[in-house]
């Protein structure tokens, strides 16, 4: 009896964070329509995600290309296809590895961040300060995280992937003494239209998922079953980030099962 | 006194939380320009009624009425409507800590109001002055004392000139010249606006000088709501019994001051 009250109450509570979730995407939508619009504090969140992720972008973005050089040398010698590298390493990270490892660094890196913030924000009553003087948190708070990582994923994704390919010719071709016409060849005969926008539709997607994931975690810390207070923050930035993750994954399937 | 005396309205106000029922009919007048204080034990639901009047929570039975509209009732625009009315003063202040003391202030000036920037500046700039805060503008929450912080969060709730100010325990927390400063702030400020405040504290019996009416909060409903001569003159056994209790040494210094003259 007592293990059904227990699911029940499970039950209930996943219910309720569903709906609790999806009325703070509905109102972070409302106020993204509200006037005036202010792009100062969006080019702030830019500078945070965006530039703030450069460099953690750059790096893993090269160091993933060389890996993917390095693999795909040897894996391609064997079939005396090496010419293909620089198709191989192209599409891997146009179409997959770009957007995906992209939007997990930023999960890192910005999201997490950004739940903290906010459910410090919450916890020390900063948010009901702001309704209490008629300001709509989701448009003074959520709004300018949500732009600006619908600005600055696709763009560090684009990072990513230039930066990856340019890897991936350093070890396939430098150092690998792999011929240069023949990777640059390759993946321009390969990588089409349909590959770009994939990877772009990803990013703008896996960008709209994490910033309402993190946030709507940092926002409603309250809510938590876990409660108040900085466990209750710790804690909720852990969900955040975990669930975010398996978010992208999730969407990363499911927009590659449609576009593909 | 006729309804329209008031300009908040609490009636049969019901609230818990999961099985701890904190609320149980609390029913509460607030009269239009007075201040009003509640006070009550730790416990007893005090910030919680607080929020029910900013509509931050809403509760299980009951109405809020703000000037006659049900505040637990409105959503949207029409609750933002009526928050316009509102200054507030939280217990720990809940100033942006990621923004400086002059954009702490100015905050409700750029979001609610369409006034160009050097007027913003002038108008937080007088508040400075006013809060005794010159100076301190550039500097960010964690750099001030509770005090200072107090005198900041008095600051920008009062920036659009609201009706009625909400105070969460003002002076907890602080040293007994840095509370005069903010009742000394207070008084200064309510003189010059006229807005209704409703206090909640425990800073009892100086705040017994500053009250227009005191409800004491017991056991989820307000047990008295009077002047603070009425309630030392009240003949109600628990009205005595909490007077005795929390200005007990007070009374009795006084009594003791008296006997040996």
């Amino acid at each position: 009896m007592e293990g059904l009250e227990k699911l029940g109450r499970w039950g209930l509570a996943s219910i309720e964070g569903l709906g609790r979730s999806a009325l703070f995407l509905v109102y972070t939508l409302i106020g993204l329509l509200q006037m005036p619009f202010k792009i100062r504090p969006v080019l702030r969140q830019i500078q945070v995600i965006g530039s703030g992720s450069f460099l953690v972008i750059f790096f893993t973005g090269a160091f993933v290309g060389m890996v993917l050089g390095l693999q795909g040398y040897y894996t391609l010698s064997k079939y005396g296809s090496s010419s293909a590298l620089g198709a191989a390493v192209a599409l891997s990270l146009i179409r997959e590895l770009g957007p995906v490892l992209t939007a997990l660094m930023v999960i890192g890196r910005t999201g997490s961040a950004m739940c903290a913030e906010l459910g410090i924000m919450r916890i020390s009553e900063q948010i009901d300060a702001l309704d209490c003087m008629a300001i709509n948190p989701y448009r003074f708070l959520v709004v300018p995280k949500l732009l600006a990582g619908l600005v600055s994923i696709p763009l560090l994704t684009a990072v990513f992937n230039l930066v990856g390919i340019f890897g991936g010719y350093m070890v396939g071709v430098v150092l690998l003494h792999g011929n240069a016409g023949a990777y640059m060849a390759s993946m321009r005969a390969s990588v089409t239209a349909v590959d770009l926008k994939m990877c772009f539709v990803k990013s703008v997607c896996f960008a709209f998922l994490l910033v309402w994931i993190c946030a709507e975690h940092g926002f409603w810390v309250n809510r938590r079953p876990w409660g108040f207070g900085a466990e209750g923050v710790s804690r909720a930035t852990t969900s955040a980030v975990v669930a975010s993750s398996v978010a992208v994954l999730v969407a990363d399937y499911v927009i590659t099962s449609f576009m593909l | 006194m006729a309804a329209a005396d008031f300009c908040i309205q609490l009636k049969g106000i019901h609230k818990s939380f999961g099985t701890q029922e904190v609320l149980k009919g609390v029913d509460l007048d607030i009269e239009r320009g007075a201040t009003t204080v509640i006070c009550g034990e730790s416990g007893q639901g005090k910030s919680v009624l607080l929020k029910h009047i900013l509509g931050l929570i809403r509760p299980d039975r009951g109405e809020v009425l703000v000037e006659g509209r049900d505040i637990s009732r409105l959503r949207g625009a029409a609750l933002k409507q009526v928050r316009t009315r509102f200054g507030v003063l939280f217990q720990g202040v809940a100033l942006f800590d990621s923004m400086t003391v002059f954009d702490n202030i100015a905050l409700p000036l750029r979001e609610r109001s369409r006034l160009p920037e050097s007027a913003v500046a002038a108008k937080v700039g007088r508040a400075l002055e006013m809060m005794d805060l010159t100076g301190s503008g550039d500097k960010f929450p964690a750099q001030l004392s509770g005090g200072m912080k107090k005198r900041v969060g008095l600051a920008r709730a009062l920036q659009l000139e609201p009706d009625i100010l909400l105070f969460d325990e003002p002076t907890t927390g602080l040293d007994p010249v840095k509370s005069h400063d903010v009742y000394r702030l207070f008084f200064a400020t309510q003189k010059k606006l006229g807005y209704t405040s409703i206090i909640v504290s425990h800073d009892i019996p100086k705040i017994f000088n500053l009250a227009d009416h005191i409800a004491i909060l017991h056991d989820g409903r307000v047990r008295a709501c009077q002047s603070p001569a009425e309630l030392q003159r009240s003949r109600d056994p628990f009205v005595r019994n909490f007077i005795t209790r929390v200005m007990g040494t007070a009374h009795d210094s006084q009594r003791e001051c008296v006997n040996q003259a």
